[in-house]
Parts: C-alpha cells; sequence; structure tokens
C-alpha cells in the first residue's frame, strides 16, 4: 500500500491490520515514535493524521491511506512544531524524553487546532503519560506557547 | 559497532554512536569488576573493601578512558553513569568541565562500557542507583578534569615551547599571555592524550567560590535530542541482518514449557522465521516485531508446574496479595532488632497512654515507559555484543559470561540511554531479556532484538517489596513520645535477590524506620523476616518508599493522641538538631506558614495541609501536602518540599528530580498497586495499572537548601515523604487515618 508520511511517499507492504506505529518505526525505519503500551493507554506513541493527534499503536495502517501523517521526524517542518520543540528545550521539560516525542505531538496538534487555549483546554489535552513526572513543565510549557499563540 | 541509523536523524544523535576514533587505542580495554559490585547493597564485604582501598589513589585517573577532545573542540565523555533522566550526563559534563576548563554544551556524553577503569565512586562501585552517582563520585571526577586539563597545558607548552609556568586556560583552551598565542584544546589533544597522567596529588582543584558550571542552572545536554524523537533507546536500535523476537512468558514463574499445541500453525503464520522453547516461556523470530509478538501469542503452551529442583522462585497457584498482607501483619516473629535505645519494653508497660496500629504498603511495579528489550549478536569471531537497558554494566557482562561460558573480552556490553529505570534495570534472575535474546541469536545465527510487550513486562516486572509494621508507642504525662517500637515482618529487596545473609539485617528492608533523628528516648526497630513467593527489586527510594510513610504517619497518631501539632512535635522532637530543625521551617516558611487546618480554600473547598520527614540517600527532605476531597477521592493540590543534599550541582536538574520524586510518590499514593491474584497480577498493561495521570499531579514547590554537610543524592531522595504528608493531611481534614496505600482502596466524605 501507499502511505504519506511526513510528505513522502512510502510504498509498504504490510497487512491492514498491522499497527501504523510498527510500520514506522520497522519498516519504515523511523524510531521517534515509541512503544509504550501497544493499547493507547500512554500516548508515546502519538503521531498526527492529517493534523488530528492518534495513537500509532492501535490504529490500522490501512486507515491511514490516503491521509497524510506526520510523525515526530518532521516536526521541525512545521512552523507550530518548531515552537513546540524550542519552548520544551528552553523549559528543559524532558527527563528520561521516552514519552516525550508523543507530549510534543500532542502539544504540536493542540495548538494547531487551537492556538490560545485555556489552562483547562490544555489539560483536556495533554493526556499523555509521564513515568518521570514531567507533567508540571509540560504544563507550564504548553501554557507559555498559549500565551504566544496567535488569536 | 555498526548500528544502522535513520539518515533523517542528525549529527548530535549520530556521534553517540559513532565508533571510537582518535583514542581508540588508548581506550583502555575492560577488566571484570563484577566480584566488586556483585554485593550491591548488602553491607560493606570485605572483599570489595579490600578491593576499594587498594585502588582509591588511582581511581578515576585514566584520563584517555574517560575523555576524547576532538579537533572540532568537542569533548566526549565516557561516563560511568547511565543516564535515564535524571540528568547525570549533564552533572558530569559540569564536574568534568569545570575542572578541565570547558563549557559543558560543548560535551558529547555517552555511557561508558564495563571496566575497572569507569569504577569511580568511593565505595568501589559502578552502578547507577541508590541517587549515588554524584556524590560519591564528584571528587574522583573533579580530579579527571583537572589531570586532563595538565596534560593539555605540559602538551601546550611543548606545542608552544614555552615553560608550563607561564600558561593558562581559558574554556577550551590553552593561552600563553606573554605572547597573546592561544591553542584550542582540539589542537593538543593528540598530542596530550599521548602523554604520561600527572600524578593525581599534584593537581590543584578550582577553588569552589570561582565556580562556572557547578552549582548553576546549566541545559541539559539531551534535551533537543530528547524533544525531537532523535534520542536513541535499547528499543530503537538496529543492525544488519537482524530479526525480531518475541517471547510468551509462563503465567506463573517456575512453570516450564511442555507441549506447543498448535506449533505447526504457528511456524506457517506470516513473517515467521522460527519458534523456540526457552526457559519458563516460548519465542517467536521473525522479520518484523509485529509478526513476532502475533505469532507468539498465539501459541497453545501446555505449562508444566514448577518442578522441585527448579531454580527460579516459583510462584504458588493460590498467592494473593491481599492475603498476604494479612499473613505479614498477623505474624508474631522472632523479630530482631536493628535500633534498640533505652527500655522500650519497660516503658510500654509502665505507660498509661499507650497507642498501636499496624500499617502495611502495596506492591509496585516500575512501569518505565520504555518495554525491556536486548539486541544480540554474535560476530564471525564467535565474540559477542549485546545492546540492553542496565544500571550496572559490570554486573551484566559478568553475568553473560557466566551464562555463555565467553570470556569477559568476548562480550561487548553496550548501555544505551534508559527510557526511564527507577531501579527496574538491575541484574534480577528472570526479569530481563537478555539471555533469551543471546539464545535466539545463537540458535538462529542471526543478530536478535527481542523486545518484551508490555503485557510480558507487567508479568516479569519485579515488585516493590511488601511490608506490615506493628508500631507500638508510649507517651509521658505532657503528651511527648517517650518510646517507639516498630517491628516490620518482611523481606527486602537484597535480601530477595542475594539470599538471607546469615544472622545479618538487609539495611534496604527497615531504612526509613531505622534512622530516623527524633529525641525519642526509648526506640526499637526490628525485622521479622518473612520470605515470600514474588520476585522483589529495588524501586525509586527504596525501603524508605515505604518505611517513611508507616513511620511517618505513626508520629503523627502519637501527636494527635497527645494533643500536639504535627509540626510542633516533629520541631521538639529535633530540637537539638540545627540542621534537620532549619530544614522543616524552610518547608513551612516554604508554605507560607505552617497551617494545619482543615480550612476553607478560595474555591470554597475544605482542605488540610500534611507535614512529614525522610532522610533517604544521605539527604534530608520534608513535605507539607495540601489536600481536599473530591467525589470520595483525594485530591492533592501542592506539595512543598524542602532539600538539603548538603551541596549541589545543578539546581534545576535538582528541581525537575523533586519533581518526578513527587509525581511517582503521588503514584503510589494515590492510585498504584500491583495485585496479584491466583499466583497472577491483575493487571497487565496501564488500563488496569493506573500510574498518575497528568490531572491527578500537584503543583510542587522546591526550596533547596545547602548545608554544606556531606553530598546526599537527588533522584530518590524527594520521594518518600510525600506519601506521609499527604496521609497527614487526609486524617486532618476527614479524621480518617489510613493505614495502607493506596488511598483509592479507601473511600472518603
Amino acid at each position: 500500500m501507499e502511505l504519506r508520511i511526513n510528505q513522502k511517499t512510502y510504498q509498504v507492504d504490510a497487512d491492514a491490520d498491522t499497527p501504523l506505529l510498527w510500520v514506522i518505526r520497522d519498516d519504515l525505519g523511523m524510531t521517534g515514535t515509541k512503544y509504550g503500551c501497544g493499547l493507547a493507554q500512554c500516548g508515546a506513541c502519538s503521531v498526527l493524521v492529517d493534523g488530528n493527534v492518534v495513537r500509532s499503536c492501535v490504529t490500522p495502517v490501512a486507515g491511514v491511506v490516503g491521509r497524510e501523517v506526520t510523525t515526530i521526524e518532521a516536526i521541525e517542518s512545521d512552523d507550530v512544531g518548531k515552537r513546540v520543540v524550542s519552548t520544551w528545550v528552553d523549559l528543559q521539560v524532558a527527563q528520561c524524553g521516552y514519552c516525550q516525542s508523543g507530549q510534543v505531538m500532542a502539544a504540536t496538534a493542540l495548538l494547531k487546532q487551537n492556538p490560545k487555549p485555556s489552562d483547562a483546554q490544555i489539560e483536556a489535552a495533554m493526556v499523555n503519560l509521564c513515568r518521570c513526572g514531567t507533567y508540571n513543565a509540560i504544563h507550564a510549557a504548553v501554557h507559555e506557547l498559549a500565551g504566544k499563540g496567535e488569536a | 559497532m555498526n548500528v544502522r541509523i535513520d539518515p533523517s536523524l542528525q549529527a548530535s544523535a549520530l556521534d553517540l554512536h559513532e565508533p571510537i576514533n582518535v583514542s581508540r587505542r588508548r581506550f583502555l580495554t575492560g577488566t571484570a569488576v563484577g566480584a566488586l559490585v556483585l554485593g550491591f547493597g548488602l553491607p560493606l564485604g570485605t572483599t570489595r573493601v579490600q578491593a576499594a582501598a587498594s585502588a582509591t589513589a588511582e581511581r578515576g585517573t585514566q584520563v584517555p578512558a574517560f575523555l576524547e577532545i576532538r579537533p572540532d573542540n568537542r569533548v566526549r565523555l565516557l561516563c560511568p553513569f547511565m543516564e535515564g533522566g535524571q540528568g547525570t550526563f549533564t552533572a558530569m559534563s559540569q564536574i568534568v568541565g569545570e575542572e578541565l576548563d570547558a563549557d559543558p554544551a560543548t560535551f558529547l556524553v555517552e555511557a561508558a562500557p564495563p571496566g575497572e577503569a569507569y569504577v569511580v565512586m568511593e565505595n568501589g562501585m559502578r552502578i547507577t542507583g541508590g541517587s549515588m552517582s554524584v556524590r560519591m563520585s564528584y571528587p574522583v571526577m573533579r580530579r579527571l578534569g583537572a589531570l586532563a586539563r595538565a596534560m593539555l597545558l605540559q602538551a601546550g607548552a611543548q606545542q608552544l615551547g614555552v615553560p608550563v609556568s607561564e600558561l593558562s586556560t581559558e574554556p577550551g583552551k590553552v593561552v600563553h599571555a606573554k605572547s597573546g598565542r592561544s591553542l584550542a584544546y582540539g589542537e593538543l589533544a593528540e598530542r596530550a592524550m599521548d602523554l604520561p597522567v600527572p600524578d593525581p596529588a599534584s593537581v590543584r582543584l578550582r577553588d569552589p567560590s570561582q565556580f562556572r558550571w557547578i552549582g548553576k542552572p546549566v541545559k541539559r545536554l539531551d534535551a533537543y535530542d530528547k524533544s525531537t524523537g532523535k534520542a536513541l533507546y535499547s528499543i530503537d536500535l538496529k543492525v544488519d541482518d537482524m530479526l525480531h523476537a518475541a517471547v510468551q512468558h509462563a503465567p506463573r514463574l517456575g512453570m516450564t514449557v511442555g507441549n506447543l499445541r498448535n506449533e505447526d500453525q504457528v511456524k506457517a503464520m506470516k513473517g515467521v522465521h522460527s519458534v523456540h522453547r526457552l526457559p519458563g516461556a516460548v519465542a517467536v523470530v521473525a522479520e518484523r516485531w509485529w509478526h513476532a509478538k502475533r505469532a507468539v501469542e498465539a501459541i497453545q503452551v501446555d505449562w508444566q508446574e514448577p518442578t522441585a529442583d527448579s531454580k527460579v522462585r516459583p510462584m504458588p497457584a493460590d498467592f494473593s496479595s491481599d492475603a498476604w498482607f494479612k499473613r505479614l501483619a498477623e505474624d508474631k516473629g522472632p523479630a530482631k532488632d536493628d535500633e534498640n535505645e533505652g527500655d522500650v519494653a519497660a516503658m510500654l508497660k509502665g505507660s498509661k497512654t499507650l497507642i498501636d496500629a499496624t500499617y502495611h504498603n502495596q506492591y509496585l511495579n516500575h512501569g518505565q515507559l520504555e518495554p525491556p528489550s536486548a539486541l544480540a549478536r554474535f560476530n564471525p569471531d564467535g565474540s559477542l555484543e549485546v545492546w540492553l537497558p542496565n544500571q550496572a554494566p559490570d554486573m551484566f557482562r559478568a553475568d553473560i559470561a557466566k551464562r555463555t561460558g565467553l570470556d569477559l573480552s568476548r562480550i561487548t556490553l553496550h548501555s544505551p540511554l534508559l527510557g526511564g529505570f527507577f531501579g527496574r534495570h538491575f541484574l534480577y534472575d528472570s526479569a530481563s531479556p537478555y539471555p533469551q535474546a543471546i539464545t535466539l541469536a545463537k540458535a538462529v545465527g542471526r543478530p536478535v532484538k527481542l523486545i518484551w510487550s508490555r503485557e510480558e513486562e507487567f508479568l516479569r516486572d519485579v515488585l516493590r517489596p511488601v511490608a506490615a509494621v506493628n508500631f507500638r508507642g508510649a507517651l509521658d504525662a505532657d503528651g511527648w513520645p517517650l518510646a517507639i517500637e516498630a517491628i516490620s515482618a518482611t523481606e527486602g529487596p537484597t535480601e530477595a535477590l542475594a539470599g538471607k545473609q546469615g544472622e545479618k539485617l538487609d539495611p534496604t528492608a527497615l531504612e526509613g524506620l531505622s534512622g530516623k533523628s527524633y529525641a525519642i528516648p526509648n526506640k526499637r526497630i526490628a525485622q521479622i523476616y518473612v520470605k515470600g513467593p514474588a520476585m522483589l527489586g529495588y524501586w525509586r527510594s527504596v525501603g524508605n518508599s515505604l518505611n517513611d510513610f508507616f513511620y511517618e504517619s505513626f508520629l503523627d497518631e502519637l501527636a494527635d493522641k497527645g494533643g500536639k501539632d504535627p509540626f510542633e512535635l516533629r520541631l521538639h522532637l529535633l530540637r537539638d538538631n540545627k540542621r534537620l530543625t532549619t530544614l522543616l521551617q524552610a518547608v513551612g516558611e516554604l508554605s507560607g506558614g505552617w497551617k494545619r487546618g482543615p480550612f476553607t480554600a478560595e474555591d470554597g473547598s475544605k482542605r488540610a495541609r500534611g507535614v512529614a520527614m525522610a532522610s533517604p540517600f544521605g539527604t534530608e527532605t520534608a513535605v507539607i501536602a495540601e489536600v481536599s476531597i473530591e467525589n470520595g477521592q483525594v485530591k492533592v493540590h501542592d506539595i512543598w518540599q524542602a532539600i538539603d543534599p548538603g551541596s549541589i550541582v545543578n539546581p534545576a536538574i535538582v528541581e525537575a528530580q523533586v519533581n518526578g520524586a513527587v509525581a511517582l510518590g503521588l503514584s503510589q499514593t494515590l492510585v498504584e498497586e500491583a495485585v496479584w491474584v491466583d499466583g497472577k497480577p491483575r493487571a497487565r498493561n496501564y488500563d488496569l495499572y493506573p500510574i498518575l495521570p497528568p490531572a491527578r499531579m500537584a503543583r510542587v514547590h522546591v526550596r533547596v537548601v545547602e548545608s554544606g554537610e556531606k553530598m546526599g543524592g537527588i533522584g530518590e531522595p524527594p520521594l518518600p515523604a510525600v506519601a506521609p504528608a499527604v496521609a497527614n493531611a487526609v486524617a486532618t481534614l476527614t479524621g480518617q487515618r489510613v493505614r495502607s496505600l493506596p488511598l483509592s482502596r479507601h473511600t472518603f466524605t
């Protein structure tokens, strides 16, 4: 099947129900998207599909044919994503870093749809798990980005 | 090392996996230090003491084993410690860079291979744990930087033809002020690293008042790579010709593989390369991990009950965690004393006011987000390379040597970044995938990367230990504590791993009950050793993670009974301890002044605050928590924490570690629990094993108090006082004294 990922076209030989995560990681060799639970519980595998954040570990690859997938590898090609990364670095959000690809994707999706989310909207959108406990830093980073958002 | 990396990854990530270049010939080949470290956590054994004593002078002086300065002036540091989020790579670059006179931002850091050269801690061990890395290697790592700087100065003198006494350094360069000439470190490194290492006693360390980087909030070196998916963990690695593997473990440890009822069908499944029988598990090797996982989960195995000669700790079919807590609580001994001062028995007998209570805690999983994996490759010359998450490379390499019969020199161990650890990646028999990966790589004649699915991880992860503690306390006529007795029925993690060490107590079983600073004239802390069926391990802050909850909660019970305010009670019991009095007052101030409540907050909710203290890993901590009840469950609004680790290297990382430890502390307090029923864990994923979600995080306020006392740890110490501070606040708010965790097991009104 043919996939559009990070504005490139890939031919992939995978069963229709293979999770997008494993196609990205093993077939295409892009390992920035992480496997944490395989059950849409943790969000480490978050990617954007047509701009919406989805959990690629439970997304059948056939479901994204004809759609535009964005992974963390291309996040800085996106203006919003670039600002998210820059703020993530400025605020020193990451600890072990394993969940942070997913956190950055979730923040980017939120800010693309709503450049000035309220704190309540940030809380509703930023639900990925972090075992290192960087939640306050994540919230501060998105809050800061929201403050700079264009109305 | 031939790891294939996606070409889209940029230079910064690639550099960490480049083969060692310029200095390779000077890098030392590893030698065994396994014997030194096998007794981790146990009281220092004779062998280790002797080895440590004999090695002290030379420790951390083999400069070329640690440092490579590249022509572009970047400094590559092979770090004795693993980076798993705690910031040790950055801290080490600050410490070495300070004395080397090189900006930490120019450092590229990766984990050093196994080998004696990298044993830099004062206790003679090489592990990443016990919150030891910075505090136990600080002088040695400073000296390492100073030695390297001396070598660069010497090389500069040769190259410029001037006396070394006329030279000085500025960050990244040797300067000859007289002639206005300077040479970048990168220009001198080749010559410098060929010079003999100077006498360690000959270098002078920088005066702390002149520090540029130590003590400053230097930015983490890994922040960008970790915000862009470029950081590589074990699970991400790939080598040429590699196959993928997945396993299905026996439902209970100790069971063995019987008949595979559908082996032929599984072999015919898409992508399957081969099906394998392993000790206590079956495996599928495939071209893709997804195929391996699907196939291995489809295997119908006739698991056999454990045999009498089982080499692992067999899990009985009737084991239940709730029944185990009950059994611990009812155990009457015999108990062995760890602390015994005054005359506890007489005081308890003679006291008019006696308080007794029994507490217990829960089993926990590590729940690090990166599932365990291992990549094994046999090279054409028969040598073995393994990439795996670990906190103790020499111990792992020694274990691999034992399992394979290969000489240590034939085993190359790589230690990638850890996707969280919290104690998960010590050497735990049956709890790591590398023995399986090695067996499979051998069997198929190709490199194999084995990933444990989240479900397999929850099945085989080692558990945070549990205890039931029977407390008794007596008050004097004025209501102050006169005697306290704590008898813990438990098995500590170290004695669970290494076996009971004769009559010796396991300090990791009782830490947090023992070692309290309160001036209570009569005290007895004792353990009833109860060997259990569960595989146990170290979990962030180890014994303190449970024992401080018990002790600090019971202390509030004594305060209540004596009609004392719990903050005032602690000040009273610490009246002769200046350091802890200062710390307790600091957290009081930080919270805007001690205010117990209950009180009504601005939003109309009824709230209360609790206080608790802990003394883990050489650091002192004091915590105040503010709580309310929402829909029958506890909501923690704020955590104020004052922490005194003596002195610190990076205040920003300290604050991040306090936040992280508070999160894990809240997680075990509010929601987290590994429940076992019928010999099996109820949860095999985060759906039934909740870990703290963002919505339940508290605001965290940190004050670092640098008393100047001996440097303590940072990664674990901020955790233990969180649970009792919350439980004490809950008791004030609701009148309900919680004597077990998590709070989600209780209902509040």
